[in-house]
């Protein structure tokens, strides 16, 4: 075992009957693991204290406004894609005191946050999301740092899990995020099931990650386990479920306000917000001052808030975006094209969430490729004047 | 603000850029039935931040909330922070409501202000509607004290009724300087307003500069805005050189809220104030 080297870049095979080890070793360093578990008919994110809890057996199928879970006829531990929850609720939680302010003498005064943050291992990070963290991060640890974020973020650690099989939902292909994990994990494993064997291969992608392998039993990867590996992947991007023609989409969508799709997706659209929610790189919030009883302390809390609502606009007497499509619009227009300009990438890395959570099942690829096709110039675009 | 810091240093969190910074209200003129000026200094002294003409605080009430309000005091006074504050919901209102001796929290100076160092050497038009003239205060500042560097300089301040004029004393004061015109107009009046009647707009025609090196500055009702670069404009100044002040509702003021976006814009990082040659296609479309 000691002869196995275990450093940044090492691949090497652990069996699923050793898998246990690698919770223990997280245990033993004082991480809090979470991963996916069964909860309410679907794959969400929750703590892991031993493998039983992992979705041993299960896969989801996915559509547009569909998703239903469904047995395997296996025992993969990861054999499902993603599901409505993603990391962003632990890094940027829903809900999150930012300050409590106390009256004193001299008027108020702040009381920073004294809780200690949680050391999270993240188990089970796909390719797309590892990509929506890094996105996550250009708004919340850029040129203001939020002190929360950037300690959630620096502490986890990040074992991914290599996607084998491709969701109806799904388009990282076309979005460049997957789906195979490239960067930015501590491991990175490949669940491999064939006949009897049931194993992992793992690829060191840190320090951290290397010295979390020195207390597993692991053996070098074989060029048939690397063989498999490729192959998996291969049949992963295959079986991709949706594409999305990004090219060029920055120009052409905030160039294309007046299109008539935004009218017809208005009147689909229900504002419900789910889309916002399940989407691991929205993250717009909003603010609430919730007093005391004394009203000598309030504490400052940040919610997620969503541009779907009426109120996210609201200025004066009225909001700005009355009208489901021009909030519609909004939406995508940012998640599309001005995340290019504000954080230098596009909003958007291909999960298929939004396609899924929708409850009338609006599929941001379709919607997409309804706006590449040309109108006849309207008469008098521009509303006004 | 030491002590202040100090308190900070002893918590073991941080609370980063969130936290609002006490300040004491100093004192406090009422403008006008629902706008109330308000003179603001750091707890503990000290200088306080300095800031350039157009930017704009997040200033907070206890117990209620916080709301963006521009600088409209003079940048080059130290030690102080002026804000003009409309009563219009909860935050506004509790603001204004402070007086002498209370105490506000500040976090700021945040945005984008006025271009000030490509108007030197220029003419510079100024064109305020309501209160609108509170982020244009502090650059009328600049332009006064440094009158020497700038061309012809015309301000054209317009409101809906005498009664809503802003910093009227100051006004009257500016108004005998020989070197600015600085027009004062009102939507409408009774006979006692000898003034002019009339929107903002109707006073482009006449006013006095050379297109081709003229900025011009306004803030006011988004449409007063839009209707005064278009005639702006019309009278030859590049759409480059016209600049708005622009407002959406505003949580965090750093970026990461999302409530102000404005097309690709965030209006807290990227304004308030942007050029008309930038935010014309989306002023042209409702409901951006
Ligand atoms: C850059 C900038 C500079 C500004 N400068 C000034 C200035 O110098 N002086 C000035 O007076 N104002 C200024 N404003 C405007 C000022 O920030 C707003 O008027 C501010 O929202 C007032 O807060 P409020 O709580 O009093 O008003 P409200 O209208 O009550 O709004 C406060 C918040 O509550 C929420 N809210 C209230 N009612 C509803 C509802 N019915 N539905 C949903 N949500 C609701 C909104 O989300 C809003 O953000 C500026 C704004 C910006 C962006
Ligand atoms: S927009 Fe939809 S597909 Fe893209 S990242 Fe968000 S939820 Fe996933
Ligand atoms: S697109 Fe779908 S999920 Fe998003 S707000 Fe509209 S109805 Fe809800």
């Amino acid at each position: 075992m000691s002869s196995v080297r275990r450093s940044i870049g090492s691949r090497l095979v652990l069996e699923r009957s050793d898998f246990p080890r690698l919770l223990e070793g997280l245990g033993i360093r004082g991480y809090v693991t979470v991963g996916p578990v069964v909860r309410d008919g679907a794959i969400v994110y929750g703590p892991i204290s031993r493998v039983e809890d992992l979705p041993i057996g299960w896969t989801d199928r996915q559509e547009a406004g569909t998703y239903r879970l469904e047995r395997r006829d296996d025992g993969a531990l990861f054999g499902y894609t993603v599901g409505p929850h993603s990391w962003k609720k632990y890094l940027f939680p829903a809900h999150e005191r930012l300050w409590t302010a106390e009256r004193s003498p001299e008027g108020f005064h702040i009381l920073p946050r004294s809780e200690p943050e949680p050391r999270y291992a993240f188990l089970g990070v796909r390719a797309c999301e590892l990509a929506a963290i890094r996105i996550q991060d250009r708004v919340f640890d850029g040129a203001f740092k939020d002190p929360g974020y950037h300690q959630r973020r620096s502490e986890a650690f990040r074992i991914a899990v290599q996607c084998t099989q491709a969701g109806n939902t799904c388009f990282c292909a076309s979005m460049g995020t997957g789906p195979r994990v490239e960067a930015d994990h501590d491991l990175a494993l490949t669940e491999i099931l064939t006949g009897s064997a049931h194993y992992f291969l793992v690829d060191v992608g840190s320090e951290r990650g290397a010295e979390l392998a020195t207390d597993l039993p692991l053996r070098p990867a074989t060029e048939a386990d690397i063989r498999a590996v490729d192959d998996l992947l291969e049949k992963t991007t295959a079986s991709m479920g949706r594409t999305m023609n990004a090219v060029g989409l920055r120009d052409l969508l905030l160039g294309r306000p007046e299109h008539s799709r935004w009218t017809d997706v208005g009147k689909r659209c229900l504002t419900c917000t789910n889309c916002t929610l399940a989407c691991p790189t929205c993250f717009c919030s909003t603010t609430e001052e919730v007093p005391d009883l004394d009203a000598d302390r309030v504490e400052r809390w940040r919610r997620w808030d969503s541009c779907f609502t009426l109120g996210f606009t609201h200025q004066g007497r009225t909001s700005v975006r009355t009208s489901a499509s021009s909030r519609y619009r909004q939406w995508l227009t940012h998640k599309l094209a001005s995340w290019h300009d504000q954080f230098g990438t596009s909003g958007c890395v291909g999960c298929g969430r939004c396609i899924t959570w929708c409850p009338v099942g609006i599929d941001i690829t379709e919607e997409v490729a309804a706006l590449r096709k040309e109108e006849p110039v309207a008469v008098s675009a521009g509303g006004t004047r | 603000m030491r002590e202040f810091a100090a308190e900070l240093a002893t918590g073991t969190g941080d609370p980063g850029p969130y936290a609002p910074f006490p300040h004491r209200v100093i004192s406090r003129t009422k403008e006008t039935a629902d706008t109330t000026t308000l003179v603001l200094a750091p707890v503990g002294g000290g200088k306080g931040a300095r800031f350039s003409p157009g930017q704009f605080n997040m200033l907070y009430a206890f117990g209620v909330g916080e709301a963006a309000i521009s600088m409209s005091g003079d940048p080059s006074e130290e030690g102080t922070l002026v804000h003009t504050v409309r009563a219009v919901g909860n935050v506004s209102t509790a603001l204004s409501r402070l007086g002498p001796g209370d105490v506000v929290g500040v976090r700021g100076p945040y945005g984008k202000g006025w271009p000030v160092d490509q108007m030197r050497g220029k003419d510079v038009v100024v064109m305020a509607g309501g209160l609108g003239l509170a982020p244009l205060r502090p650059v009328i500042y600049e332009l006064y004290a440094h009158r020497e560097d700038y061309g012809r300089v015309e301000i054209i301040y317009g409101s809906r009724s005498p009664a809503e004029l802003l910093y009227y004393d100051e006004i009257q004061s500016w108004r005998t300087r020989t070197d600015t015109r600085f027009q004062v107009t009102v939507d409408s009046a009774d006979r006692n307003w000898y003034g002019d009647v009339g929107v903002v707009t109707q006073r482009v025609p006449d006013a006095r500069f050379d297109p081709a090196r003229t900025i011009a500055l306004m803030c006011g009702p988004e449409i007063m805005m839009k209707l005064s670069a278009q005639a702006l404009e019309a009278r030859g100044i590049a759409p480059s050189d016209i600049w708005l002040s622009m407002e959406r509702n505003m949580k965090c003021a750093i970026a990461q809220c999302g409530h102000c976006q404005f097309g690709p814009y965030f209006i807290c990082r990227d304004g308030p104030v942007l050029p008309y040659a930038r935010i014309r296609p989306f002023l042209a479309v409702r409901e951006v």
